[in-house]
């Protein structure tokens, strides 16, 4: 039996995260591991408004900070638990983003990647500043869940940082699953109709507004529920998660990954995750280092790394 | 009763009368053309009857209901659909996937359900495959299937653009240059293709320049000049309309005798 391209995608996603462990020296590695899903998960979102529909979001943190501060304020004011604290983060992140989206995606290239700038500096200014209720940038502590202590008597016992690997690893394949079905989805293809032709996907009937608006809430719900994640695991937050250099670079690993693919996008974060920390040789020159190897697979893999790499070895395979 | 009913549609666009007072009607089954000199206005016309523009002044009606202005979408779903004269293909989607895309409203469903793949929506989009490899085939495309639309000929995409507009299963079908840039071979196979369209009882209207063709395939001729309607009527009649002659035909028949003295 042949695998269709979405099982493959699934099942080496799949077994790199539950193999990659075996070749961890230090439990440190988990900790990046486990970020590289937070990220991934975000990024995962971006591809579907980005990718799919053709939209950009210069403000997605927005919603990652929504996210991650559920889980912190919601237990404390609602007394919920974490995990469903994350559930109400995605859900207010999804309702933010259709009232914030249906003015703002009517703009189109610039105009919309300023106003949605905008939109993610405004809820990290509230983060910032409604210190009684958040902190203020000193942040706040995030309770613990009790999952692993649940698995802990169910007889497997992880320690903190595997389990965090463990559990944002199945979210990441779970979200990677949901983004694909809709890649092949009749929503799927009306979204990237609109990105191909709005006037033409208008005449086969997409009501492109609505369609976009869609798009925007779904990865509203990733970039929150991305959020939450790194909340639990990390038990503290500052507003810094909502701030405009993460919406940028969510946004960059998606394109350099490549924003079409959603193994591509998912490759771009694990890229700029841990990029960094290799390149902490150069010393001082890190950060001209990362920019060089953005700008270099910008000019020479236009589409992205993993798409650009998998057609020159397709195109070599012929 | 005719389907499409234009009533004095007009739109300037900043001071400049682009169409003005232009009114005529289709009907199920039959063929109308719309001809006229390059910005005459043809294109503009096209455009504020499948939404893309709001006109100024008039009315269009389809069967009877009066769908002045409405957005394209809301149109499709009142059965009515159009190519167009530059081509827009959804370039990075397969030849299949676009003929698919053009049944959107047959496929269609809760958003939920594309997400978790659902049963409900496998069955919605493999129905809609199934339609769109018909009516590859039926324009000669079933071969074509799996390519990247971008790598097609002009003449095949013009043909694809057709094949997506009919996937809708209008019934009012608006073509902007269909024959466009296409050899002798493919105009005679998109005449073909028009007249087994309109012969289902599909009301199709035809903006052409290949004036072979528009005399051949039309029921009834509308002639545009200067934004404004100088004739209209049966293909024999408007050819030997003096104003027509002299606005439109004129120049190219005295082209003609020239090149043949």
């Amino acid at each position: 039996m042949r695998l269709s391209s979405k099982t493959t995608t699934l099942l080496a996603l799949a077994a790199l995260i539950a193999l990659a462990p075996l070749f961890f020296p230090s439990s440190y590695y988990f900790r990046v591991g486990s970020l590289i899903f937070v990220n991934g998960l975000a990024v995962t979102g971006l591809v579907v408004l980005t990718g799919y529909a053709g939209q950009i979001s210069l403000g997605h943190a927005g919603f990652v900070g929504i996210g991650a501060y559920a889980c912190a304020l919601a237990p404390v004011h609602l007394g919920l638990n974490p995990i469903a604290a994350a559930v109400v983060g995605a859900a207010l992140s999804g309702g933010i983003a259709w009232l914030v989206g249906r003015p703002i995606l009517r703009l189109k290239g610039y105009y919309l990647a300023v106003a949605s700038l905008g939109f993610g500096a405004l809820v990290s200014m509230v983060l910032a500043n409604e210190a009684q209720v958040t902190g203020g940038p000193d942040g706040m502590t995030v309770p613990d869940p009790g999952l692993r202590a649940l698995l802990k008597s169910a007889g497997l016992d992880l320690s903190n940082s595997a389990f965090w690997y463990a559990f944002s690893g199945i979210v990441l394949v779970i979200g990677a699953w949901l983004a694909l079905n809709l890649y092949h989805s009749p929503t799927g293809r009306a979204l990237r109709a609109l990105h191909g032709s709005e006037v033409a996907a208008r005449t086969v009937g997409v009501d492109v507004a609505g369609f976009k608006l869609r798009a925007f809430v779904i990865s509203a719900f990733y970039a929150s529920l991305s959020g939450s994640l790194l909340a639990l695991q990390n038990k503290f937050i500052t507003p810094d998660v909502a701030g405009y250099m993460h919406s940028i670079e969510l946004v960059t690993m998606t394109v350099l990954g490549g924003a079409g693919s959603v193994l591509g996008a998912i490759c771009g974060a694990m890229i700029l995750t841990t990029l960094p920390q290799v390149l902490t040789v150069f010393q001082e020159y890190e950060q001209v280092m990362l920019g060089l190897v953005m700008m270099l697979v910008m000019i020479f893999m236009r589409d992205g790394l993993l798409p650009s790499l998998s057609r020159k070895i397709r195109g070599r395979g012929k | 009763m005719s389907l499409l009913q234009i009533e004095g549609l007009g739109i300037d666009f900043g001071g400049l009368r682009a169409v003005h007072d232009v009114s005529f009607s289709l009907g199920a089954g039959e063929i109308v053309s719309v001809i006229g000199p390059n910005g005459a206005g043809k294109t503009t016309l096209f455009n504020m009857i499948s939404g893309v523009y709001r006109p100024e002044h008039g009315r269009v009606r389809l069967a009877g209901e009066d769908v002045t202005g409405i957005e394209p979408h809301l149109l499709a779903r009142r059965g009515l659909s159009r190519t167009f004269q530059n081509l827009q293909i959804f370039q990075a989607m397969t030849v299949l996937e676009n003929a698919i895309a053009g049944h959107h409203l047959h496929e269609k469903g809760p958003v939920l359900a594309d997400l978790l793949s659902l049963p409900s929506s496998r069955r919605r989009a493999a129905e809609a495959e199934a339609s769109a490899r018909m009516l590859l085939d039926r324009v000669g495309l079933g071969r074509a299937e799996a390519q990247e639309a971008g790598s097609l000929s002009y003449g095949a995409l013009k043909r694809l653009e057709i094949a997506r507009a009919l996937a809708l299963k209008p019934r009012v079908l608006l073509l902007d240059e269909p024959a466009a840039g296409c050899n002798a071979v493919e105009t005679e196979e998109i005449d073909r293709l028009i007249a087994e369209v309109a012969a289902e009882g599909v009301a199709i209207l035809l903006v052409e320049h290949d004036m072979k063709m528009v005399m051949r395939i039309s029921n009834h001729i509308v002639v545009l000049d200067h934004g404004e309607k100088i004739a209209e009527g049966a293909p024999a009649k408007v050819s030997r309309d003096p104003r027509v002659i002299e606005a439109y035909l004129g120049p190219q028949v005295r082209e003609t005798a020239d090149a043949h003295g």
